[in-house]
């Protein structure tokens, strides 16, 4: 199991990491069980400006198509673009190697949860 | 919570996901979907179907009620054979697509119905029974087991002892039955095993003693370790089974809609006498209101029940079923469409707002290699 200390979630199961004022965010373990099998996920272009609660991205399963909603503001400065071709690491490492976009020049947002807070709603 | 299978409490100990359909505890997945697919159609999976009805037809008047309630022409089963059908209301409405299993006795009939039909089925059958027909739904005796994929055989084979003077396991014709004793439980009445299924791939269906389901089951995964044999669930069944091209009920068709409009025209044999639906059917015949087309589109474009089809930027149908389709490895649909649709045209799905380029292509999407079961 993942350390989740310094991780922070949204109450639609996207996870951010803040380390070094870079933001890292992904899915919550609850949210890609919750899916199921993911086929495709649409991400933004490295560049994009976003903002707390911004929709970056759709993900597809076999169940159903979600949008994803960015948990913190942000210039998006990567792409986790092995997801292109191995869209399942999304179902096998959410907190690993299924992040999906990188943040820099950060806002911060103090509705997020922490792990127990996420925990109280029902994720995991 | 839901009702629940003879099997339940052997999906939740191996890990399942449980989901609500049709009112009972099922299992959607345990390794995955995916993983499952691909077991299915590599090696076999077994699934837990005993949500589906069976209803009991028996009585001197049984062959002609039988006849009279389905389209298809049950006249020409020999005992121990199976048929789809559908069944239609006097409209020519689906009032469910069923399995008719003439039994091995004379004036014996058992009709697979789907689970979240059931009610209505039995209700429409008792509806229509004259005094010489007995409609008993035995859905909560019989629990149904699924093995399926080119191991299939390889697995039942060392498990099944035939009835005397029966074919063995492997020679069973497709669409036949036939009673064994199977891991050690016998039951000459009720067992059956059938050379059918709703995947595409070679295999068998088990009607089996709700009580001694699990023994079965067991037996089955024990034998089924060495062939690569995978439990899958509901959400394997749906992906396998669209790739293949069959049909769901309550997705792809309901009581309005006729079965020359969902391809299932094939089941209506207007020169068997007549049956409920067969004026109107007869009617719509040469001129369904609907057409009933394969939809192929891009690995990244899901299209899902209820999408609009467009062509020429014009509404032309809606999608009645889409998924993934891991072995044919693009995202597939079926649309039911105005027959006026130009078959070469551009054909496209409005999805959430996007509008995903698809071409029609035939059904089904995947055909199992010849020659393998």
């Amino acid at each position: 199991m993942a350390d989740l200390s310094e991780y922070r979630f949204t109450e639609s199961h996207e996870w951010v990491h803040v380390e070094s004022g870079v933001a890292t965010i992904g899915i919550s373990d609850h949210a890609q069980s919750e899916l199921g099998d993911v086929i495709f996920i649409e991400l933004p272009a490295v560049g994009v400006v976003l903002k707390a609660g911004d929709k970056f991205g759709t993900i597809e399963s076999v169940k159903a198509a979600s949008d994803l909603y960015a948990p913190v503001g942000g210039t998006v400065t990567g792409v986790n673009d092995q997801l292109a071709d191995a869209p399942e690491r999304v179902n096998a490492d959410p907190y690993g190697e299924g992040w999906m976009i990188r943040l820099n020049h950060v806002d911060n947002n103090a509705a997020l949860l922490d792990e127990a807070g996420y925990r109280a709603i029902g994720g995991s | 919570m839901g009702r629940r299978t003879p099997l339940y409490d052997r999906h939740v100990a191996a890990g399942a996901r449980m989901v609500d359909f049709a009112g009972y505890d099922m299992p959607l997945q345990y390794s995955g979907i995916r993983d499952e697919h691909v077991g299915v159609r590599e090696r076999a999976g077994i699934f837990d179907v005993s949500h589906m009805g069976e209803v009991a037809v028996n009585g001197p008047g049984a062959p002609d009620f039988v006849q009279r309630l389905v389209t298809n022409d049950v006249g020409r089963l020999v005992p121990n054979q199976l048929l789809y059908s559908v069944m239609c209301n006097e409209r020519g409405g689906i009032v469910d697509d069923v399995i008719v299993m003439r039994g091995n006795r004379d004036n014996h009939f058992i009709i697979v119905v789907n689970a979240s039909t059931r009610e209505k089925d039995v209700a429409w059958m008792h509806e229509h029974a004259g005094s010489d027909v007995e409609v008993t739904d035995i859905s909560d005796e019989i629990a149904l087991i699924a093995v399926q994929g080119p191991h299939a055989a390889d697995i039942l084979e060392p498990l099944a002892r035939m009835d005397e003077g029966a074919p063995g396991l492997r020679e069973l014709r497709p669409f036949f039955a036939t009673g064994l004793s199977l891991a050690g439980v016998t039951d000459a009445e009720r067992q059956r095993i059938s050379r059918t299924g709703y995947t595409g791939e070679d295999g068998f269906e088990i009607y089996i003693d709700s009580e001694r389901a699990g023994q079965v089951w067991d037996a089955i995964i024990e034998a089924g370790a060495a062939h690569g044999l995978l439990p899958a669930g509901l959400g394997a069944r749906d992906t396998l089974r669209l790739e293949a091209g069959l049909r769901l009920y309550g997705q792809d068709m309901d009581d309005d809609t006729d079965p020359y409009s969902v391809g299932l025209g094939w089941t209506v044999k207007l020169d068997k006498g007549d049956f409920i639906g067969a004026a109107a059917l007869r009617e719509l015949g040469g001129t369904p209101p609907r057409r009933f087309v394969g939809l192929r589109l891009s690995p990244r474009t899901i299209a899902r029940h209820g999408q609009t089809v467009l062509q020429d930027g014009r509404e032309m149908g809606v999608v009645t079923s889409g998924t993934y389709g891991f072995t044919v490895g693009t995202a597939v649909a079926t649309a039911s469409v105005d027959p006026g649709f130009d078959r070469d045209g551009d054909v496209a799905v409005d999805i959430r707002g996007n509008v995903a380029a698809a071409e029609i292509v035939p059904l089904p999407f995947y055909k199992r290699p010849k020659g393998d079961g």
